[in-house]
């Protein structure tokens, strides 16, 4: 019973999946039920239910359980884990498999993340789909590696040099770390770039329910393959308002793909003309399609005069504040930024038209409450809650403060 | 906000298809070739013509189609083959391409990828990434062209370049002795390690072509002339001069050990296929040792078999 062969499989993981089938086991990429697991795994089970067979990556504090998951959990499936040297190793690897047809995902904290940055340019620039977690912890340098931070907000809309668009997306618990890798993969294969999940080092590691539910419900969205004929087709056409679907390499397309300025059919080209088209391109599939990409969760917001502007593990106790606000007949309201990038900019906008303040409690010295501040404008006044890392506000403190301003 | 911005040049299929010469398609080589991209970029005398022929040689002589290679270069005169080539072929960051090419492969297993990359690419930089790439034996084919210096950025030390060579950055000599490549490859577990010059065309595609045969990380070290940023600095004259130096300089000393490979200035080049040895590539470790436990657990927990 042997599944090695010296003759390699023509499609990746043929082999495995035959071997599955023949013996006639239970596949368990999506392992449907209710477990009892911390966000870390989490993460990695969204990352195998999406499809992602192919994990490269390095062990950082708190992100290692990621790695650690997908090492066991990869074989299972037909999917190859490897640990790389270093992050920057990590990152480029895995825009490697992706080309190579194999969706892919690493996992890394605040000091990989900086070492990851220009590769993610590379993906970005040569619209790469695949997911990077980022389980934040305090920073900046060595920081406090076991303790809790959200100081990479910034960093993941800016941290490479140059300019693209960012979409990153802040599970608030274990549950969401699930469900939102798995919308991080589509959102890759959908507009063709490097996605990150931002969570941080509480929801990694706290250990929650999280109901994995059966394959047919769940929406995974497949790599589009190219429809027109090789003379006909533009791997990097950026007429339309998404990104041109992705030629696979050996799928006869012969794409040249670069990180140097180049036009629609990958030929680099060393023109300011050109390089109107292609950033533009780049930032516009995501600033275009913000509306379709923004989720929020907003309780309370219709009559709220003050509204607190949380995500990750500060919108639990945000939450909480709220509710024990409300039972009071406070008229707070939160808003919780699920997609912190892009930033609900209208969204903001609008509210300020009625809330007067809105105030913004985060693990860092203020990251997205300037996006708020920028948004907000004149309308309404901004106020930032800040710890600059290793504890969670508790709802006593937000509420303490959010009262200052009833 | 309020954007003002130039007014867009749309992107002209057309215009394009008809400045690709009219006559692409005569050279035999041109079916190897992406149509239009001729002129290249290098200089006259580069030897980056000569290697790039050999590989192109190699993959016709192997009867290998197009679509089973891949090539994957990093950022260097030597990066910029990836652009000319008719296949699949990714251009990445400096000193990148090897893991770059490990997430590749290990997704499209019967691809034959190529690493065609630079002396400071793959070994200063990309170091790292070499010794780990052939600790691995990543299905890999290393093709690292040296010129002995930074060439793309005008002519700066590198890490192969000899004590007392002088370049941009070594304007009085340079201070550090070079690296010994193929020893550093074999050192780090290259199942195939061979070292030629632009003088050698003909070894240079058997030793391409053998790599093609083979599993696991090859490394051939192509020397090749750079006369604006390494002969010049020199005194060694045209690409020309450079080769009739390694015809007087360089020694074929097939299986010779590695580590006496070493280069010094004035002295003697060995050149030869060095070292040709066989061992579990890392795919093949990676199905026989972890994936089959893994399914045999699997399965041993389904049948009720505590894992």
């Amino acid at each position: 019973m042997s599944v090695c062969s010296r003759q390699r499989g023509n499609e990746f993981g043929t082999q495995d999946r035959e071997y599955i089938q023949e013996n006639q086991m239970v596949p368990r990429d999506i392992l449907t039920g209710e477990h009892f697991i911390h966000g870390d795994a989490a993460c990695a089970e969204g990352g195998l239910a999406a499809g992602c067979r192919f994990f490269a990556g390095y062990p950082i504090t708190p992100a290692t359980e990621v790695a650690e998951s997908m090492a066991r959990r990869l074989p299972e499936v037909g999917g190859v884990y490897i640990q790389m040297e270093d992050e920057i190793a990590s990152m480029a690897a895995i825009l490697g498999a992706s080309w190579g047809g194999v969706k892919s995902m690493t996992s890394t904290s605040g000091p990989g993340f900086s070492l990851m940055m220009e590769n993610i340019g590379l993906g970005m620039m040569t619209e790469t789909p695949c997911v990077v977690v980022d389980v934040q912890r305090a920073g900046p340098s060595t920081g406090l590696p076991t303790l809790v931070g959200q100081a990479d907000m910034m960093q993941a809309r800016w941290g490479s040099h140059g300019d693209y668009g960012c979409i990153a997306l802040v599970p608030a618990s274990p549950q969401e770390c699930f469900d939102l890798t798995v919308q991080a993969f589509n959102l890759a294969e959908i507009y063709r770039q490097p996605v990150f999940v931002m969570t941080d080092e509480v929801v990694g590691h706290t250990t929650e329910k999280v109901v994995i539910p059966h394959r047919d419900k769940l929406k995974i969205v497949e790599r589009p393959k190219p429809s027109q004929a090789r003379g006909d087709y533009l791997p990097f056409d950026s007429s339309g308002p998404y990104p041109a679907p992705m030629a696979m390499a050996g799928d006869g397309f012969h794409v040249h793909v670069t990180g140097l300025t180049h036009d629609e059919r990958g030929y680099p080209v060393i023109t300011d003309a050109v390089q109107e088209r292609n950033i533009r391109h780049i930032v516009n599939k995501i600033r275009k399609n913000a509306d379709k990409i923004i989720q929020v969760e907003m309780i309370g917001l219709e009559d709220a005069r003050v509204a607190i502007v949380a995500y990750g593990c500060t919108s639990r106790a945000a939450r909480q504040a709220v509710e024990n606000m409300r039972k009071r007949r406070f008229k707070a309201g939160l808003l919780r930024l699920i997609t912190a990038w892009p930033f609900p900019s209208n969204l903001i906008r609008n509210l300020a038209e009625r809330i007067k303040t809105f105030v913004v409690p985060e693990i860092n010295y203020g990251q997205m409450a300037y996006e708020v501040e920028r948004t907000a404008g004149r309308k309404a006044k901004v106020v930032l809650m800040a710890i600059m890392g290793g504890s969670m506000h508790t709802p006593g403190e937000i509420e303490e403060a959010v009262g200052r301003y009833l | 906000m309020e954007t003002i911005l130039r007014e867009l040049q749309p992107f002209d299929k057309e215009a394009m298809d008809r400045a690709i010469e009219k006559d692409h398609g005569l050279h035999p080589d041109d079916k190897f070739l992406k149509p239009g991209r001729i002129p290249h970029i290098w200089c006259p005398g580069c030897g980056l013509g000569v290697v790039l022929t050999c590989f192109i040689e190699a993959v016709r002589r192997k009867g290998l189609s197009v679509d089973e290679c891949a090539v994957v270069s990093g950022i260097g005169c030597t990066g910029r083959v990836a652009g000319y080539l008719e296949m699949d072929t990714y251009h990445t960051t400096h000193g990148r391409a090897l893991p770059f090419a490990t997430g590749l492969v290990l997704a499209k297993p019967n691809l034959k990828v190529t690493v065609f990359s630079g002396d400071g690419d793959l070994f200063a930089i990309g170091g790292n990434h070499l010794i780990h790439a052939a600790r691995r034996n990543i299905d890999l084919k290393v093709l690292c062209v040296n010129n002995f210096n930074y060439g793309m950025t005008g002519g700066q030390v590198a890490p192969t370049t000899p004590l007392e060579a002088k370049t941009s950055t070594t304007p009085l000599g340079n201070a550090e002795p070079g690296f010994n490549l193929p020893h550093l490859a074999h050192a780090s577990g290259a199942v195939y390690v061979a070292r030629w010059t632009t003088y050698h065309p003909r070894q240079l595609v058997d030793s391409i072509c053998r790599t093609f045969e083979k599993k696991g990380l090859t490394f051939i070290e192509a020397i090749a002339p750079c006369p604006i940023g390494y002969g010049r600095p020199n005194k060694i004259g045209s690409g020309l001069d450079e080769m009739r130096l390694y015809r007087e300089m360089s020694e074929v000393r097939n299986g010779a050990d590695p580590k006496d490979a070493e280069i010094t200035l004035g002295g003697k080049i060995m050149v030869g296929a060095f070292v040709d040895t066989e061992r579990p590539d890392f795919l093949e470790n990676y199905r026989t040792k972890v994936v089959a436990k893994a399914q045999q657990r699997a399965g041993d927990r389904q049948k009720g078999r505590a894992a």
